[in-house]
């Protein structure tokens, strides 16, 4: 396979995490504003149906307050209001990401988005390094990205992306 | 073989730590007149485990240090040196010096060898003085009692040693093997192995078991403790006879020679012959080579109480207790926690079901209570640990402390057996020991000025718990010179604490040790009067939801009483509702609740509002405003006669929160916030309640320190016109 490959840039950050074997690697992706976004899928917990959360007084309004994860209490970011797009109401159709963080410590955080799309297998020669892109999102939270079915897809740095510092600026 | 032992480092460190705890209990012990014999032995077996431990993991600085304090241990356990004040002195400072060694070990740090070298040098030359009664081991043979020849005091002998080698037939299963054994002791030098076997009926014989013994003869310059070092592992679970092959060979020519086998420590059996001492019936069965041995090795080392020894291991049915990470037994409370909302779920569906029709199920349901109930309490009970974890330390400090200041004191200890949660107990560690130093710095006088106000020459020092209702009490009680009271007042006038116009009664002065900045102490000395002692002490007893307060009497001493909640992870809630959204009050802080009358509120420009509470006025705090919480009924003037104030507070400062509702009071299961996400000021933590929805727990003081700071920064407007 790849493996004889020179290993670019966002490859070698994929490997660094020691998440791949055979130079390919499982993906969730999910709609947020019409873009479409990556994260491992080893790194999901679960996918659930919006509930209703208990809100944090004080907290930035992407915050959508804690949940009752089976006796974990769990915070749930908003990923729209994160990313500073339009806010758009919750509905049943509504979808929260569980996702295991192993940064400074291991916490478990939930991410509302859109909806899930579909779970993805990326050759990893197949992920760019970010170039300097319009999105929304800042690009520093971005691992890499990738080109499925002439979509762009960007991968997402959970553990940055929701890290306390990250979540609490 | 390789076997990554590193594995078992965590259980020797932990084992390590529990015997240093209990020779430096023992050797407290060894301070008193009457103290037992066993008391030596105790702390002998407690450092030749260490030892024993820290040479296997290649621990060889513990190991070595242990050594010396080992061969100390064993001449004042066989009767060869006097236990002085000045030796238990030199050894409770090495039991300081092995903790500090181990938990340096335990954090992969190197230990400085110039930290050992005070207490090394007093060890040796304590070794190096004469044993003021003695004959040494060497000629033990001949001699009139102090025969004992120990593992550690290892001779060497030129010619080799004779060693009967007898395995327990469960050896097997400790997951030792006797060929690897055989095969290390071959290395020592030339070997010459006999096997006998024991060997049952075909028909009766179990695969696993083993029914061989050796009889080995090695040759060699050995000395015996290294000889035994290969039976480190097994010695517990064989039978083990070392003898020089001189002696062996000699015996029958001594056959006059018949020891006294009276030694101290083997009193309980003194039937068994000792392994340097010769009798005729033990050359008789040794001549005769069908030898069963008479002595097993671990018999005579530790006779009456094996399972102390640690290192002897899980034997058969010897164990109360299991060791348990903290993290499975807090997953086991979530657990249960999540089980007894399932169940009040369950209970609220059930108790709309008509009780005629399903009576079956409302009944079983009512047993699934039950048992939940239960069984939360059990589970809540395995992390309640017993106060003596915290009153272990104090004989300690109250030794070294008394020696210190030249008082005498002598410390009773009751209650040891009162159980607290283990949270509550690692918190209440450091406010005790606080009062203690406090008792014997300030409370307790010299001898002297006992003596002249014709109380006896030793101070008491009275340590005891017991539970009262949902609490336990802790009091520290001293029958020294009691609080001085116009030493306080004047203090307290010094600092400004007090304008000193006003008359006060004892109790209030007493309150005022209390105060930050507050310390009476002339003499600033390493003890205590850094003046942050008693304002902290209540500080951290408040945190855990306790109170303490004082007693006191000039001239006869003072009572410290604290009052502590048995557990921090259940508590009893009263559930609010402000803006829509369940916040739980924690119902110790709850003094009164009170309807909402517009003209009971007072505006204070700068201040805020005021409530006025009968003949006081409180300040009031609207939760929507300080948690900026999105306030919008449906019709403001008609909720406002529905709104309640809660009153909370404690004995310093009383607030009253404006809330919507009370809902019901409960107890809660109390969840850290931080585990996901972060400490959120104004809260203590969150619960989850009936409706499996999460509520966070209001933290009374914190959010005092919340609503401060807003008025601090941006005082409100009057929202209601002052009345003239």
């Amino acid at each position: 396979m790849s493996n004889t490959q020179k290993i670019t840039p966002a490859e070698e950050s994929w490997q660094m995490d020691g998440v791949i074997s055979d130079g390919t690697e499982q993906f969730l992706t999910f709609e947020l504003n019409g873009e479409n976004y990556g994260v491992e899928i080893l790194r999901v917990q679960e996918i659930r149906g919006w509930d209703k959360t208990t809100p944090i007084p004080q907290s930035p309004p992407y915050l959508c307050g804690v949940l009752n994860l089976r006796g974990a209490i769990v915070p749930i970011v908003d990923l729209r209001l994160f990313f500073e797009m339009p806010f758009k109401s919750y509905s049943s159709t509504t979808v929260v990401i569980v996702l295991k963080l192993e940064g400074d410590a291991q916490r478990t955080v939930g991410v509302v988005v859109d909806a899930v799309s579909d779970a993805e297998d990326i050759a990893l020669k197949d992920i760019k390094a970010t170039p300097n892109l319009g999105s929304a999102v800042n690009t520093k939270y971005i691992k890499g990205i990738a080109n499925v079915d002439d979509e762009l897809l960007m991968l997402l740095d959970i553990d940055k992306l929701l890290s306390l510092e990250s979540i609490l600026s | 073989m390789s076997v990554d032992i590193s594995q078992f480092h965590e259980i020797f460190f932990e084992e390590s730590i529990e015997g240093l705890d209990l020779m430096e209990k023992e050797l407290l012990n060894l301070n008193k007149d009457d103290y037992d014999v066993e008391t030596i032995n105790t702390i002998f077996r407690a450092a030749h485990s260490i030892k024993g431990g820290a040479g296997s993991f290649g621990f060889n600085q513990i190991s070595e240090f242990t050594h010396s304090v080992e061969t100390l241990l064993d001449q004042m356990r066989n009767n060869e040196r006097e236990i002085n004040s000045q030796a238990i002195s030199i050894l409770l400072q090495a039991v300081d010096k092995l903790r500090q060694m181990v938990s340096a070990a335990e954090q992969n740090e190197s230990f400085d060898e110039t930290e050992l070298v005070a207490v090394s040098e007093a060890l040796a030359q304590l070794l190096s003085d004469t044993p003021g009664k003695s004959t040494p081991p060497e000629q033990a043979t001949l001699s009139d009692g102090n025969v004992a020849e120990t593992p550690t005091t290892g001779s060497t002998h030129g010619s080799g040693w004779h060693i009967v080698f007898k395995p327990n037939k469960n050896l097997l299963f400790t997951g030792n093997d006797p060929l690897l054994i055989l095969k290390e002791l071959k290395q020592l030098g030339d070997m010459q192995l006999k096997l006998k076997d024991d060997l049952p009926p075909f028909s009766d014989m179990e695969p696993e078991e083993c029914y061989f013994h050796w009889e080995i003869t090695l040759k060699g310059t050995n000395d015996e403790s290294s000889i035994r070092e290969v039976f480190e592992w097994v010695e517990d679970d064989c039978e083990l006879i070392i003898k020089p092959l001189d002696e062996v060979e000699e015996k029958s020519f001594n056959e006059a020679v018949v020891a006294d086998i009276a030694t101290p420590e083997t009193t309980t059996n003194q039937s068994l012959a000792h392994p340097g001492a010769t009798t005729d019936h033990e050359v008789l069965e040794l001549d005769s080579a069908t030898a069963r041995p008479v002595v097993s090795e671990n018999k005579q080392r530790t006779p009456e109480t094996p399972n102390t020894d640690s290192k002897a291991g899980p034997k058969d049915g010897g164990m109360s207790s299991i060791r348990v990470g903290t993290d499975k037994v807090d997953n086991l409370i979530n657990l249960v926690g999540e089980l007894v909302i399932t169940q009040s779920m369950l209970g609220q569906l059930g108790s709309e079901l008509d009780g005629e029709i399903h009576q079956a199920i409302v009944d079983r349901l009512e047993q699934l209570e039950r048992n939940t109930r239960e069984l939360q309490e059990g589970i809540m009970r395995i992390r309640m640990m017993p106060i003596s974890f915290a009153f272990n330390r104090f004989p300690r400090l109250v030794h070294d402390l008394s020696q210190k200041t030249g008082k005498k004191v002598e410390l009773q200890l009751s209650g040891e057996q009162t159980e607290l949660d283990k949270t509550v107990m690692e918190k209440i560690g450091d406010p005790l020991v606080h009062l203690v130093r406090n008792s014997l710095d300030h409370g307790l006088e010299t001898p002297e000025v006992r003596l002249a106000a014709g109380k006896s020459e030793t101070g008491h020092l009275h340590l005891n718990a017991f539970h009262r209702g949902g609490s336990i009490i802790i009091k520290i009680t001293d029958d020294g010179a009691g609080l001085n009271e116009e030493k306080i007042l004047k203090k307290a006038i010094e600092k400004n604490l007090v304008s000193g116009n006003e008359t006060m009664l004892p109790e209030q002065i007493h309150e005022l040790i209390f105060l930050p900045g507050f310390s009476t102490a002339e003499q600033v000395s390493d003890i205590s009067g850094r003046g942050v002692g008693m304002d902290v002490v209540r500080k951290n007893v408040k945190s855990l939801g306790g109170e303490i307060e004082v007693k006191s009497q000039k001239g006869s001493g003072s009572t410290f009483t604290i009052k502590l909640p048995l557990t921090l992870a259940i508590m009893d809630g009263q559930i609010i509702k402000v803006a829509d959204q369940n916040f739980v009050i924690p119902l110790l802080s709850i003094i009164e609740s009170i309807e909402f009358k517009d003209e009971s509120i007072r505006s204070v420009v700068g201040k805020g509002e005021l409530l006025s509470l009968r003949d006081e006025y409180v300040p009031l705090i609207r939760l929507t405003d300080i948690f900026s919480l999105d306030q919008t009924p449906k019709n403001p003037d008609d909720t406002s006669e529905r709104n309640l104030i809660v009153v909370v507070g404690s004995d310093d400062y009383k607030v009253g929160l404006l809330v919507n509702e009370l809902l019901a009071q409960q107890q809660v299961v109390i969840k850290s916030l931080e585990t996901n996400y972060q400490k959120i000021e104004g809260f203590s933590g969150a619960t989850i309640l009936g409706d499996g929805t999460v509520a966070l727990i209001l933290d009374i003081p914190g959010m005092m320190t919340l609503f401060e700071k807003r008025m601090q920064a941006n005082p409100p407007q009057p929202k209601i016109a002052i009345e003239a």
